[in-house]
């Protein structure tokens, strides 16, 4: 037992890695089961009709099972002109891409997978590598409706990083940090401190957020490239099965990535908002701090699942763009609004202090914020009987090369 | 071996083996991907080496901007017989053996020089500040560089100061840069009419 | 090997380097060259990266020097496909054997 302890303790880098690792897919594959079922009541509620309700009860919750039998027992087609590598590959690119996104979201205080510091900026990184694997699979299918999608996807997609990430900038100029942690702390107490409400140009960026992330996550109104009409299905026409199902994996992923990204810069994080912001028990270890802990985690995956709700709400509602009206509405509309958005937010604590307006608590934030206090005492902690926390700040990163 | 020294030796064989995979395949959509894996290898490595913005930079430009990009003009002119182009066993040859030679070349003096240095040490992820010390220094604050009062000069004199401006300049002069690259990559590959039909 | 040392970065650096350069020397297609010439930047940028790591003195130095190399290979990738683009567009092959005449 004693050199099994030691093995755990060594490795507990590691170990709590795949853990953290373990729970994110498996909050990612539960939460896009939950969607795929929402989705079609969403769609069916808004189509004046019931939507699923046949399998599992009056509600139809376990349509979901059902697809996933369905998808996970049907022939693995390749096509015969399909590059076979390329083919194969990418669904796997498109998830990576994905899920390393939820590496740095914070669940709650403490509670994220690596804490970074430049977190923001981090998640934009890998969000647009998903790009890659669009590509990939409009070209590896062989096809040239394939091909079409591919490429407008992909073009797509690269152009709305633009906007996306100078709406991502306006809050950090807010916040005067990328720590996604520090971000969500600093909207603790009631709801009148998330960022959405300090400024009334983080409130538009909010909403011109919310588009450019609905349109990186290929999603109606912005989905040409998947229009039944126009390409088939665009890049995965000819992904059936377990492929296809990674495919939507990773939207739904992306939708719940960029939804979280959307809670912690504008809506609060973890917090509820409803309590002011020195109800939090310091101490992580007692009961009522794990319960507040738990409790937060929930309330972030609420908020971002209401997010997603809204995505969902908007394709059912909204037709579709062409695609030269996508590229113009990106080009000629929300790149201009994106950089006045930000300019408004850089010179409006200026114009406010300027003016002598009465100084509101957080109008000015202190400059870079000092650090975070981690949730556990360090004296506390024996050290000697368990190998090391779950919280991130109890795992220092190790790098290459420490003596 | 502890973990960081495990996922490093993973990351540099993932990285190697892919650029030489780049060099050996003949199908240029193929080198691509490989493309793809050698840089998001060497962003891993910069992740490991503790340079996080370095390594999110790296994903963000090279990966999700040049790589796209390569792919895209790939796409534009690789119609059929332009997928596979063989190269002669001559040039082959000499290539490889100058690449040897070279590699050698790099490795022996790699090896052989005294390396005193010694590394910081592991990162606290409450106390990393190095995004911070990167924006400093690139605002142009001194202060951001404690460490960099090089000892240059006649062994009597005091280390000079370095200046007030650390990378203001640079980071200017980058940006201009772009923006003259921006406006003639956007000229150079206006539409124009093709000149003859496309070989089928 | 106990430790990650110096010289494991620097060789790693110099595998891509050679890549890079014998990619260029050897491919065909013009993209193919433009492909070595990244491997070559991201082989500097690894030692450039290391060097920060391992050396205190240089610990800024080495990522605005990595940060900029990448910054100034995007523009240079842009140009370069500019370039292949218009040469396809006039010469209907991007096969860089056929790029030997100075007129057109």
């Amino acid at each position: 037992m004693d050199s099994l302890e030691s093995l755990v303790s060594e490795y507990w880098p590691a170990l709590r890695a795949l853990l953290a690792a373990g729970l994110l897919v498996s909050l990612m594959a539960g939460s896009a089961i939950i969607f795929i079922w929402l989705e079609r009541k969403v769609a069916g509620r808004i189509q004046d009709r019931l939507g699923p309700t046949r399998v599992g009860g009056k509600f139809g919750w376990l349509q979901t099972l059902a697809d996933g039998i369905k998808l996970i027992a049907k022939e693995d087609i390749i096509p015969g002109s399909a590059d076979q590598m390329l083919f194969r590959i990418s669904p796997y690119l498109t998830f990576i891409g994905v899920f390393l996104a939820f590496m740095v979201l914070p669940f709650g205080r403490d509670v994220v997978g690596l804490p970074m510091n430049i977190a923001a900026f981090f998640m934009l990184s890998v969000l647009s590598t998903e790009v890659f694997g669009v590509i990939l699979a409009g070209y590896g299918s062989g096809s040239k409706w394939s091909l079409f999608g591919g490429m407008r996807e992909a073009a797509q997609m690269v152009s709305y990083e633009v906007p996306r990430a100078i709406c991502v900038v306006i809050p950090v100029l807010c916040a005067g940090t990328l720590d996604l942690q520090l971000i969500s702390e600093q909207q603790a107490g009631p709801f009148w401190n998330w960022f959405i409400f300090r400024d009334p140009f983080q409130f538009l960026t909010f909403w011109v957020f919310f588009v450019t992330a609905t349109a990186g996550c290929k999603r109606a109104p912005f989905d040409l490239a998947e229009a039944e009409s126009e390409l088939v299905a665009g890049f995965h026409t000819e992904y059936s099965g377990f492929r296809w199902c990674l495919f939507f994996m990773a939207e739904y992923g992306a939708m719940f990535a960029t939804g979280g990204l959307a809670v912690t810069l504008f809506l609060g994080g973890w917090h509820t908002g409803l309590f002011p912001a020195s109800v939090m028990p310091g101490d992580f270890a007692s009961p009522l701090g794990i319960l507040a802990t738990v409790l937060s985690v929930l309330v972030f995956i609420a908020k971002s699942w209401l997010l997603v709700f809204v995505m969902m709400w908007v394709r059912w509602t909204l037709p579709r763009l062409r695609i030269d009206q996508v590229m113009m509405t990106c080009l000629k509309y929300l790149v201009p609004l994106s950089c006045a958005l930000l300019l408004g937010a850089s010179l409006f604590p200026l114009a406010w202090n300027t003016l002598g307006l009465p100084a509101v608590p957080f109008r000015n934030h202190p400059g870079v914020p000092a650090q975070h206090a981690p949730a556990v005492s360090k004296e506390g902690q024996a050290g000697a009987d368990s190998p090391g926390g779950l919280l991130a700040s109890e795992n220092p990163r190790e790098l290459v090369g420490s003596p | 071996m502890n973990v960081a020294e495990l996922l490093f030796w993973i990351t540099a064989l993932l990285t190697g083996l892919s650029a030489i995979m780049v060099v050996v395949t003949q199908n240029i959509v193929r080198a691509a991907l490989w493309l793809l894996f050698t840089l998001a290898g060497t962003a891993g490595i910069f992740f490991l080496l503790g340079a996080d913005f370095v390594g999110a930079t790296q994903l963000l430009v090279y990966v999700g901007g040049i790589l796209i990009l390569v792919v895209f003009g790939v796409m534009l002119t690789a119609q059929g017989p332009f997928v596979n182009l063989k190269t002669g066993a001559g040039e082959w040859a000499v290539s490889i053996v100058v690449g040897l030679l070279l590699f050698g070349l790099l490795g022996i003096s790699i090896l052989m020089t005294e390396w005193n240095f010694t590394p910081a040490p592991s990162i606290e992820p409450v106390q990393s500040r190095l995004a911070n010390d990167l924006g400093l220094s690139l605002l142009g604050f001194r202060d951001a560089t404690p460490k960099a009062d090089l000892p240059i000069g006649s062994p009597g004199e005091p280390p000079r100061e370095r200046t007030r401006l650390a990378y203001l300049f640079p980071f200017e002069i980058v940006s201009v840069h772009l923006l003259v690259v921006l406006i003639g990559a956007a000229y150079l590959a206006r539409a124009k009419r093709r000149k003859g039909p496309a070989k089928s | 090997m106990n430790q990650i040392g110096l010289e494991h970065c620097l060789l790693l650096g110099a595998v891509l380097f050679v890549a890079g350069i014998v990619c260029m020397a050897t491919k065909r297609n013009a993209i193919g060259i433009l492909m070595g010439s990244e491997l070559v930047l991201n082989g500097a940028n690894i030692n450039f990266v290391a060097f920060a790591r391992y050396n205190e003195t240089f610990a800024m130095e080495g990522q605005v020097f990595a940060l900029f190399t990448i910054v100034l290979a995007a523009a240079e990738a842009a140009i370069a496909l500019a370039i292949v683009l218009n040469f396809y567009n006039n010469h209907v092959t991007v096969d860089v054997d056929a790029a030997e005449e100075l007129k057109g």
